[in-house]
């Protein structure tokens, strides 16, 4: 990359043709043509030593690198969405961020563009249009079937720089993190990580990214602006879903590549499901968790059946986790997964701020604690000073019955 | 085996806390630890050299009391430290950081796995990692909760997903970044810390690891915060009084709406 961001050049009217730099080129990168020295950029490591021994002057190296990192941002316009598909499915984050690119492309006057990539994908495409999106750039290909990084890394690299959008959101998932991170260093582009809110300023016609840092404890607003495409990864839940509407209909832009943009150093042998529950936590409307109050892996039962009646996920404290009672994938808080569902559950979660951390976005909390000075309470929407034994199984019954279950 | 580990000294999260009269973050007396994440990859770089032999470099690009950081990984195993620290870095955001390391682990050249926490505790981004990997333009693999074989030029993995995981083979050099589950990171032996305190670490500035200067520091950076504000503080809401029937009754009107529609 650095090789780009200076340029050799030599002057014709000043080179002699002494051949000096010929012979003091350590790469061989140096030739005489008609008398004068021309170097062969392919071999040139732009070391200078030419620019050194040169009697006349007559080879300088000039730092382009501003006109190399600032692309003429004019050139690029458009919203994109990456579509993130998992076993043939386009998940729910896709159809957020549709949500949110239609409102961005609106205030921007371009188009709201969705990038797919995977295998057998052709039928779906409509559904995008319904979605919002007035371009579906597709490449369809039994290589893509998989996320892998290498090959869906070089397919949007490629796709960016032909088409050249002037917004790329993608989720933060694992997935997305993976991917958005090697493409904004490939093609040197501004990214900003788990967004939570987005906006336009239309005079200046910079994207606006809120996101939390310090765990929550800061808001940052970040812009890129001077390169193209400003890319932010979003957190899952937290923008509205596209309403489809299947009347609308847009473009499809088909593409294939060689095999070579295909192919992967990493290879995929197995993929391993192992979520005991229905719901993942990172999708779940509702999170039922409990931490160490529990006071052992059987009383998890209770939680799962709380979050079963709810139709929502199983969550934990650190401690509930470290003590083995469960995995830790369901982990909530610093070092485990962050979380804003419509509905966090805590019970016999005191509240660390470690866990605060995870969950304390969500939209309402319920904890239920025998410690009316929990730090729990502190963040709650609503809370019960009580026996989790006796509550969360009451609780059950009573949602069982409004919900007709 | 030439394993380099990344590590980054944040504030300790956990302790930040907000001035309410001004709403700002309050940093005195926050004290600095190494980013939570890390030291599961510095405990995994001790692993697979107790496995394979060879040696661990640690790494972390900061001011220049993260040497604090860097002898605390001595303690716990690693062999090598390395700090690169130049006023020229300041303002990095990851694109930034990321081609730094890059160009310190360029310099460091003989390496066969390069090992970071999944994120960093303060920023949260999770893209330096992935960013090193593309700047030395070699293979990733993002979350691994477990290495299950590891010998030269050769590794397979298990990459947490949100569904369960996946396995994937690799040829070395690699970048992987780990999660938790990967392993419990041991204490510092009473030994590593004469060693730690002993040890040599090593200073890089910018012209050490030959960096462009266009690519570090703000310059090198493509983003910029342009506002910080501190969300305002959730308050605690609504204690729900009387017996568990009452109790219950009373929540679940509340949280009818929410759950149903």
């Amino acid at each position: 990359m650095s090789k780009n961001k200076e340029r050799i050049q030599v002057s014709k009217e000043k080179c002699v043709g002494c051949r000096l730099c010929v012979t003091v080129c350590p790469f061989s990168a140096i030739a005489m043509k008609e008398k004068k020295a021309v170097i062969d950029l392919e071999k040139c490591n732009l070391c200078g030593a030419c620019k050194e021994i040169c009697k006349f002057k007559a080879i300088d190296i000039v730092d382009i690198s501003s006109q190399v990192r600032f692309v003429d941002i004019n050139e690029y316009k458009d919203v994109w969405v990456f579509c993130e598909q998992k076993k043939g499915v386009i998940q729910s984050i896709a159809h957020e961020l549709l949500g949110e690119g239609r409102k961005l492309a609106d205030k921007l006057g371009v188009k709201l563009c969705a990038v797919l990539l995977g295998e057998g994908f052709q039928p779906k495409v409509k559904d995008l249009y319904a979605r919002g999106a007035d371009i579906v750039y597709l490449v369809d290909d039994p290589k893509l079937k998989h996320y892998q990084d290498d090959p869906y890394t070089n397919v949007i690299v490629k796709l960016i720089h032909e088409y050249k959008p002037e917004i790329f959101l993608c989720g933060a998932s694992v997935i997305g993190r993976s991917l958005v991170s090697r493409i904004a260093v490939k093609i040197n582009a501004g990214l900003t990580a788990d967004c939570t809110g987005l906006d336009i300023d239309t005079e200046k016609r910079l994207l606006l990214q809120t996101r939390p840092a310090f765990g929550g404890n800061i808001m940052a607003t970040i812009i890129s602006p001077n390169h193209r495409p400003q890319m932010s990864t979003v957190r899952h839940k937290v923008m509205k879903e596209a309403v489809p509407n299947s009347s609308r209909a847009g473009k499809l832009i088909l593409k294939t590549y060689d095999d070579t943009v295909y192919s992967s150093r990493t290879k995929l042998l197995d993929v391993v499901e192992e979520i005991e529950e229905t719901v993942n936590l990172s999708e779940a409307d509702i999170i039922v968790s409990g931490g160490r109050g529990l006071g052992g892996p059987e009383y998890f039962d209770m939680i799962r059946e709380l979050a079963k009646v709810l139709n929502g996920a199983v969550g934990s404290s650190r401690a509930a986790v470290d003590a083995g009672w469960i995995p830790y994938s369901h982990q909530v808080g610093q070092t485990g997964k962050t979380v804003c569902p419509k509905l966090y559950i805590a019970c016999g979660i005191s509240g660390q701020i470690q866990h605060l951390i995870g969950m304390q976005s969500s939209k309402t909390i319920l904890a239920i604690n025998k410690d009316p000075d929990a730090p729990i309470f502190k963040v709650a929407t609503y809370g019960i000073v009580g026996d989790i034994f006796e509550i969360v199984p009451a609780l059950t019954k009573r949602f069982r019955e409004i919900l007709k279950k | 085996m030439n394993i380099i580990v990344c590590i980054k000294q944040v504030p300790n999260t956990t302790q930040v806390r907000i001035n309410p009269e001004t709403n700002t973050l309050i940093r005195e007396g926050v004290e600095s630890v190494i980013n939570p994440f890390d030291t599961y990859a510095i405990e995994e770089g001790v692993r697979i050299k107790d496995k394979t032999g060879g040696k661990v470099t640690v790494v972390t690009m900061g001011p220049p009391q993260a040497e604090d950081a860097l002898r605390e990984a001595i303690s716990l195993g690693c062999d090598e430290a390395i700090l690169v620290s130049d006023r020229k870095f300041a303002g990095s955001d990851t694109w930034a950081t990321s081609y730094t390391l890059s160009q310190t682990i360029r310099k460091i050249k003989d390496y066969d796995i390069i090992i970071c926490g999944k994120q960093a505790s303060d920023g949260d981004t999770a893209q330096v990692g992935p960013g090193i990997s593309a700047h030395l333009d070699i293979p990733q693999v993002t979350y691994v909760r477990k290495i299950e074989e590891i010998s030269a030029g050769h590794a397979k993995v298990e990459r947490l997903t949100e569904e369960g995981y996946e396995i994937i083979e690799s040829k070395l050099p690699l970048v992987i970044t780990v999660v938790k589950e990967i392993n419990e990171p041991r204490m510092p032996s009473l030994k590593g810390k004469m060693r730690a305190k002993n040890a040599q670490v090593l200073k890089w500035n910018a012209d050490d690891i030959e960096c462009n200067v266009n690519d570090i520091g703000l310059n090198g950076s493509p983003t910029r915060v342009i506002k910080i504000f501190t969300p305002p503080p959730r308050k605690g809401g609504e204690i729900l009084k009387g017996d568990t029937h009452e109790v219950v009754a009373k929540a679940a009107d509340l949280l009818k709406n929410v759950i149903i529609g």
